[in-house]
């Protein structure tokens, strides 16, 4: 355990590897829920939005972001406490999701994601017809 | 003094070579202990010093940044989420008030600080003082 790896490293997904050669990091998540909700909120500094993926797929939720190199001009690195890199992390959610209702938000490098529980009522009945 | 790859020395090399191996002797007896938040990273140029600092989910208005002398100090507040009766399944992000404070390397001026927030990275900009910045000497041809 070093300083640098204060940031947990992701697996990579199964047994692929990445095609660039670049970190990848877990980020920290809290994940509560409320009546109506699953909410999971991850710190992901340095991600924009438009760098941002969710996915949710067969019950699989993954969180992918990428973290470009700062730009630090023609400056040399003196002091390092953490190091940049993409963050990757995937939820496997028992509840039943209604997908077209997820939204996603991400604000000074913190996604707040709603994943709303799907009626189970709805999702249960099942329709028997009677000849 | 130890020199990295591209031959330029790091004052701060075996200063963090001591606290890595601390941390890990600290580690391995009382297992993994908090790190110190919110890390920073320094970057020196000819001209000015660069800190950029990972602080996600903090407001600008809870954000302050002050130089005295030659330490940077960064404070702020993370405030938890407010939830109503509701259960938690993991709790892994760090909430409440922070505070680091970094040893410049440099002398700056510190009239001219400059800080941009964004993503949740905090960079920044220290000028140098002019006693600090390298001055080119004109060699005369006799």
């Amino acid at each position: 355990m070093t300083l640098m790896e204060r940031k947990e490293a992701a697996p990579t997904r199964s047994d692929t590897e990445l095609t660039r050669q670049a970190r990848q990091f877990v980020p920290d998540v809290d994940i509560y829920e409320t009546e109506d909700s699953l909410m999971l909120i991850a710190d992901m500094p340095g991600v924009k939005a438009d760098r941002l993926n969710v996915r949710l797929e067969k019950s699989i939720l993954t969180i992918h972001g990428e973290v470009g190199t700062p730009d630090v001009g023609e400056r040399n690195l003196i002091g390092a406490e953490y190091e940049t890199g993409n963050y990757y992390r995937a939820f496997t959610l028992s509840e039943e999701i209604d997908q077209d209702r997820i939204e996603a938000n991400l604000k000074n490098g913190v996604l707040t994601l709603r994943l709303p529980k799907a009626a189970r009522a709805k999702a249960r009945r099942i329709q028997v017809a009677a000849e | 003094m130890a020199a990295n790859r591209w031959g330029v020395s790091d004052p701060w090399r075996e200063a963090r070579q001591l606290q890595h191996e601390m941390a890990s002797l600290f580690d391995s007896v009382f297992g993994k202990r908090e790190q110190a938040s919110p890390p920073c990273n320094v970057f020196a140029g000819e001209d000015d010093l660069l800190i950029t600092c990972e602080v996600p989910g903090v407001s600008m208005e809870k954000l302050s940044i002050c130089v005295i002398g030659d330490t940077l100090s960064i404070e702020g507040e993370r405030k938890p989420e407010e939830v109503e009766r509701s259960a938690y399944h993991r709790r892994e992000r760090h909430t409440g008030p922070f505070r680091r404070s970094i040893h410049l390397p440099a002398r700056v001026n510190a009239d001219q600080v400059s800080a941009e927030y964004h993503d949740g990275v905090l960079n920044v900009t220290l000028p140098k003082a002019a006693e600090e910045k390298p001055r080119r000497i004109e060699i005369k041809a006799s």
